[in-house]
C-alpha cells in the first residue's frame, strides 16, 4: 500500500516496483500522490515507469515473465499514463516517435500487437493504435490525420498476411509511402515476407521490433539531416 | 482409434501444452523422433503445421519424415474448407477441439494468466464474436464443459459436429505414405 510521507525518491522506487508487479490501482495511487508532491510528470516517465517497462521487456526474453505478466503491467503503465498523457503534453516532453499501429483487415488477433504496443510506449514511443480489421484506406486516412514516424500492421494469419501489400499498395496510391517507415509482424511473418512485399522492417517479437524500430528511425533521420 | 482399427502402431504423445507454444513444436518433434529413429524402423509425425510455420517441414524433410497435412489440428477434424468458411463468416471465431474443452482451464486460462487476472479477459478475447467447439466426440459431459467454456469468457457457443472421420482419414494416409516410404 501506499505510505503517506514517501520521499520522491521512495515513489519512483514503489512505483517501478509495482508497475513491474502490474499492480495498476497501486501505481494509479502513486502518479497522484507523487504529482501531489509536485514531482515533474517526465521523471514519473524516464525515471520509473519506462525503466519499469524495460525490465518487463527484458523479464520476458529471459523468460521469467510470461503474456499475462507483460499485460497486466502495460495496464498499470497505461492507468498512470492516463494521468501523465496530457501534463506531458502541456510540458511540450518529446517522444522519441510516433508509431501507428494496427492489425490488418480480415484479422482480428491484436495479443501481439498490443504486447508490442506496451514495449513502445515503455521504450519512449507514442502510440496510435487503430485496433483490429483496420483497412487501407484507413490506414491512409490516419496516417494523413496523425503524420506518424513508423506505420506498423500486424497480421496473425496466412491468409490475412496479403493484406500487407494492400496497405502498402494503398499508401504508395495515396502519395504516403515515402513519408512513413512501414513495420509489418505477426506469428506467420518472416523477414523474407517483409521484403517480398516491400516492407521496410519487420521484428520477429516486441523487443526487436522496439530495436529495430528506433534503429529505422535513427537511419531515416539521419537521411534527412545529411 | 488406433486400438479400434488394430494399427500396430506406438503413439507417443508430446506435452499437450505445446498447442500454446507451437514455436518449440519443432525442436520437441525432432529431439522425439532423433530418440525413436534407433528403435523404430518407421516413424511418423502426428502434427499438422499446426503454427510452426514451416519449421517442422524442415525437421520432416532433414529427418525423412512424413506428417499429417494441413495447416492444423482445425483443418484435420473439420475440413480446410469448412473451417475456412467458419472464420470467413466471423473472423472473431475461437475455435475449440475436445482436447480444448477437456483442458479449457489448463490450457486456456491458466495459460492466459485468467485465473489470476481475470481482468484481462477483453484484452485477450475483447474482438471475439463466438465460440465454436469442433465436436469430435460429444457427449453430455463435454457439452457442459464446452458451455462452462463459453460461459467463462463470455462468448456465445456454436457446437459444429465433426465426428473424426477427418482425423482417422489423415492418419490413414500419413501411415500409408509412411509404410511406403520409411524413414
Amino acid at each position: 500500500m501506499t505510505s503517506p510521507g514517501m520521499t520522491p525518491e521512495e515513489i519512483l522506487q514503489k512505483m517501478y516496483d509495482e508497475t513491474l508487479l502490474g499492480n495498476a490501482p497501486e501505481v494509479l495511487s502513486l502518479t497522484h500522490q507523487a504529482l501531489e508532491l509536485n514531482m515533474e510528470p517526465q521523471t514519473l516517465l524516464f525515471d520509473s515507469l519506462i525503466p519499469s517497462l524495460e525490465e518487463v521487456g527484458a523479464r520476458f526474453e529471459r523468460g521469467d515473465y510470461f503474456v499475462p505478466e507483460m499485460l497486466i503491467a502495460g495496464r498499470a503503465m497505461a492507468g498512470a499514463m492516463e494521468v501523465l498523457r496530457p501534463l506531458l503534453a502541456e510540458t511540450g516532453v518529446q517522444t522519441i516517435g510516433k508509431f501507428l499501429m494496427g492489425t490488418v483487415k480480415g484479422d482480428v488477433h491484436d495479443i501481439g500487437k498490443n504486447l508490442v504496443n506496451i514495449m513502445l510506449e515503455g521504450a519512449g514511443f507514442e502510440v496510435i493504435d487503430l485496433g483490429v480489421q483496420v483497412p487501407p484506406e484507413r490506414f491512409v486516412e490516419k496516417i494523413i490525420e496523425h503524420e506518424p514516424d513508423i506505420v506498423g500492421m500486424s497480421a496473425f494469419l496466412t491468409t490475412t498476411m496479403p493484406m500487407f501489400k494492400a496497405n502498402l499498395n494503398a499508401l504508395q496510391k495515396a502519395g504516403l509511402r515515402d513519408q512513413v517507415i512501414v513495420m509489418v509482424g505477426g506469428a506467420p511473418v518472416t523477414q523474407e515476407y517483409a521484403d517480398a512485399v516491400g516492407a521496410d522492417g519487420y521484428a520477429p517479437d516486441a523487443s526487436a521490433t522496439v530495436k529495430r524500430a528506433k534503429d529505422l528511425l535513427q537511419k531515416k533521420r539521419a537521411l534527412v539531416n545529411a | 482409434m488406433v486400438a479400434e482399427r488394430g494399427w500396430p502402431v506406438d503413439v507417443l504423445p508430446l506435452p499437450p501444452l505445446l498447442h500454446n507454444h507451437p514455436e518449440r513444436i519443432a525442436g520437441e518433434v525432432d529431439e522425439l523422433a532423433g530418440e525413436l529413429l534407433g528403435r523404430y524402423a518407421t516413424v511418423a509425425v502426428g502434427y499438422a503445421d499446426c503454427g510452426t510455420y514451416g519449421a517442422l517441414d524442415e525437421v520432416c524433410e532433414r529427418r525423412g519424415l512424413s506428417r499429417l497435412e494441413g495447416l492444423h489440428c482445425y483443418d484435420i477434424y473439420g475440413g480446410a474448407d469448412r473451417i475456412q468458411e467458419i472464420f470467413e463468416a466471423q473472423p472473431g471465431t475461437y475455435v475449440l477441439t475436445d482436447f480444448l474443452v477437456r483442458s479449457f482451464d489448463r490450457t486456456v486460462i491458466a495459460e492466459l494468466g485468467l485465473d489470476r487476472h481475470p481482468e484481462l479477459r477483453d484484452a485477450y478475447f475483447a474482438h471475439y464474436t463466438r465460440m465454436v467447439w469442433l465436436a469430435q466426440r460429444p457427449d453430455d459431459e463435454l457439452r457442459r464443459l464446452a458451455e462452462r467454456a463459453a460461459a467463462r469468457i463470455g462468448l456465445p457457443l456454436s457446437v459444429v459436429p465433426t465426428g473424426h472421420t477427418g482425423l482417422e482419414r489423415a492418419l490413414e494416409i500419413l501411415l500409408t505414405s509412411t509404410a511406403a516410404n520409411p524413414a
